[in-house]
């Protein structure tokens, strides 16, 4: 009883209350980073350096007027935002935050569950929510929107296939789609699979910058085009909704990417250096994300933004041939190789 | 709405949008009205006229000098430039030796002005095509030429620097040493500018062969300034009709070659520096001497009319003025403001291009709302 449900429903809790928290930091992170980048303090009003402005803008959004414009189409305009939020948390379930640990007596895994088609699930969820963004433009009615979420669907599809295709050549050289057996596959090869496959770890880069809308790819809000993008007719806890599936999607990018090529929970060269396997894996993880994560926003605080055909050039002429061609290649040297 | 036939099989329609007058991107309150055929833009509609103060008008029923404080809510982010046009004018038109020292200073602003006015440039342009972290350094920059101007006049946007004849103030002391300083500093932020836009992938991709405009067709539409010499067009008037004390000054007009927005950013930046040179050639010249002219007590010029023109940052901004003779406020008082003209080049440059270009283009025109309208 305790094993099968009372502990899985805590992890759930956990996760999901740790993921919301880390969401809403994870805009005050963007907010400080850029401002240093700008060489101005960023938000100092709430609390000491400003580290309680998510509560202050947590509770100007909820108290906000929730406006629903007359001429949208009602329900869907208020189901796009719950779609689009939804998958990015029910992502979790299969992101393993580190290995085994003994407490309390009983021995706990640190994620909530290893399916067998892991990475399968993550990619098929996440594409739902680009169900979301399509839906949320289409619904409002207006014509700034509607353009913004033609922009997204291009974008996110092109993008899902080369980030796919790049997933595949990891399944290759792991052998399983369960996240936990890649992992564990990078720990018994000693080598990460980031240093085996640098091409797919860019390419995977650089589509989860697409596909989380962010800059340079940030066309479907662009602000300076579109007045906010799919998301303009949008106020209140719905707009909140949109903005904090956007940094949910950017930490299931991150940690998918730690997971696939930087070994997950594994201390880096815990072959050579065993001294570091004295740090907790959880920790080791939480580190690797963050990176992405910074740089996630450093990019933002450096590049001028594409466009919209230079987008698709760059996914259908670039990023998908590359990937094929490094999927064919990987298959060669494995076949050689045994 | 139209339809269009693009000879298949499924009609397409016409998707007019509305971009302004409240609209991030446009600069203040240009209406854009855009017809697009999915995200091509067919044909835009720039509609002008939301900032309109009648500054012609009530200049008819000032006297001449309080016309100086209306010619700074013209182009708000060059007031300086827009005083010296003025003032140059009527001492034209009085035929008034304005004294070196006044000249100098006045070269000296006018350059301060034209790096303010390229700094609050290259920020938009920059942030309307997604690079954020320029607008935020060319505005540091810009702050510090608002402090130079705070210690000369005590104004930081509308100056009403100048009068009729020469200066209102003597510069205080020490500025001169401040300037340099400022120069020094600049130097190097234009290379971290530069850093960020110039070799940009995405920089360079988003700008080149955007909005090309031949020679030809700069000359034909009337432009001036940058955009102008973008296309490759010599024409500066601070060389060919030198005013103030430019004829003393040795500096470079940048030209550029092919006439596409990459062009008119090289054009800029590089005004950027030569603005520099000219900074410290003038600040480590300023003559000794009076700073006003011997003005009459009552300003009535003769009866007649006058055009003069400066060069602007945005371009040739003249003033044509005429005077009865009689009454101590012009008879016609009419400015030919530079991006009300360059603003012209929008709809050639615009059709064909993407919707993400329209904003890149009217960043590239550098144009100031205040000064369309008037």
């Amino acid at each position: 009883m305790i094993d099968s449900f009372v502990i899985p429903l805590l992890k759930v809790v956990i996760v999901l209350n740790a993921t919301l928290v880390g969401v809403t930091y994870m805009v005050l992170l963007e907010r400080k980073v850029i401002a240093w980048a700008q060489s101005r303090l960023g938000p100092m009003r709430v609390g000491p350096y400003g580290v309680l402005q998510p509560i202050a803008d947590a509770v100007k959004l909820m108290l906000k007027e929730d406006i629903t414009p007359t001429r949208a189409d009602k329900w869907v305009f208020t189901a796009a935002p719950i779609i689009s939020m939804v998958p990015a948390l029910i992502v979790y379930a299969v992101i393993p935050f580190g290995d085994k640990v003994h407490l309390f007596g009983r021995d706990i895994s640190l994620y909530i569950t290893d399916i067998n088609v892991g990475l399968l699930y993550i990619v098929s969820v996440a594409s739902v929510g680009v169900y979301g963004i399509i839906l949320a433009g289409y619904s409002s009615n207006s014509k700034f929107p509607l353009l913004a979420s033609l922009r997204a669907s291009a974008q996110l599809i092109s993008y899902e296939v080369a980030v796919t295709l790049t997933l595949v050549s990891v399944i290759m050289m792991a052998g399983t789609l369960s996240m936990v057996g890649i992992v564990r596959a990078q720990e018994a090869g000693h080598v990460w699979f980031g240093f085996l496959q640098p091409f797919a770890f860019a390419i995977f880069f650089i589509g989860g910058l697409a596909e989380t809308n962010r800059a340079p790819f940030d066309l479907p809000e662009a602000e300076q085009e579109l007045t906010g993008g799919f998301h303009t007719e949008y106020s209140g806890m719905r707009f909140a909704l949109f903005f904090l599936a956007e940094y949910a999607n950017m930490i299931v990018v991150s940690s998918v990417a730690t997971t696939l090529f930087l070994g997950g929970w594994l201390a880096p060269f815990s072959h050579w250096l065993p001294f570091l396997n004295i740090v907790p894996g959880w920790i080791w993880f939480l580190i690797k994300s963050f990176v992405f994560l910074y740089i996630f926003i450093w990019v933002r605080a450096t590049l001028p933004r594409y466009r919209y055909d230079q987008l698709m050039n760059i996914g259908w002429k670039v990023l998908i041939p590359l990937a094929i061609i490094n999927l064919v290649v990987t298959g060669i040297i494995k076949v050689l190789l045994h | 709405m139209s339809t269009v036939h693009h000879g298949a099989m499924f009609d397409t329609d016409e998707l007019v949008i509305n971009m302004g007058p409240q609209h991030p991107s446009t600069h203040g309150v240009l209406r854009v009205v855009l017809r697009l055929d999915g995200e091509k833009v067919v044909d835009v509609d720039v509609i002008i006229g939301y900032l309109h103060r009648g500054i012609e008008k009530l200049s008819e029923n000032r006297n001449w000098t309080q016309i100086i404080l209306l010619t700074d809510r013209m182009d708000y982010v060059a007031a300086a430039t827009n005083n010296v046009g003025y003032c140059e004018t009527v001492e034209k038109m009085l035929q008034l030796e304005v004294p070196r020292r006044a000249r100098y200073v006045r070269t000296i602003l006018c350059e301060l002005q034209r790096i303010a006015s390229h700094c609050l440039w290259i920020g938009t342009h920059a942030m309307d095509i997604g690079a954020m972290t320029v607008f935020l350094y060319a505005f540091r920059e810009r702050e510090l030429i608002l402090d130079l101007f705070e210690e000369f006049c005590g104004a930081r946007l509308t100056y009403n620097s100048m009068r009729i004849g020469g200066l209102p103030l003597d510069i205080p002391p020490g500025w001169d040493k401040k300037v340099l300083e400022f120069c020094n500093i600049m130097d190097g932020k234009l290379d971290e500018y530069e850093g960020l836009l110039t070799h940009n992938r995405i920089w360079l991709e988003r700008t080149k062969g955007i909005g090309v405009l031949t020679a030809a067709e700069a000359v034909d539409l009337g432009l001036s300034g940058p955009p102008l010499r973008g296309s490759g067009v010599p024409r500066d008037i601070r060389k060919d009709e030198p005013y103030a004390a430019y004829d003393e000054m040795e500096f470079d007009v940048p030209l550029g070659t092919v006439g596409d927005t990459y062009d008119r950013y090289l054009v800029r930046l590089e005004e950027f520096r030569q603005s520099l040179r000219i900074i410290r050639q003038a600040t480590q010249g300023i003559p000794e001497g009076p700073i006003v002219g011997k003005v009459p007590r009552l300003i009535k010029p003769l009866a007649g009319e006058t055009y003069h023109a400066i060069e602007s940052p945005k371009g040739e901004l003249g003033y044509f003025i005429v005077s009865d003779g009689k009454s101590t406020n012009p008879y016609r008082f009419r400015v030919r403001p530079p991006s009300f003209c360059n603003l012209q080049a929008l709809r050639r440059m615009v059709k064909g291009h993407l919707v993400a270009d329209v904003v890149a283009l009217i960043g590239s025109l550098d144009v100031v709302l205040g000064e369309v309208d008037r």
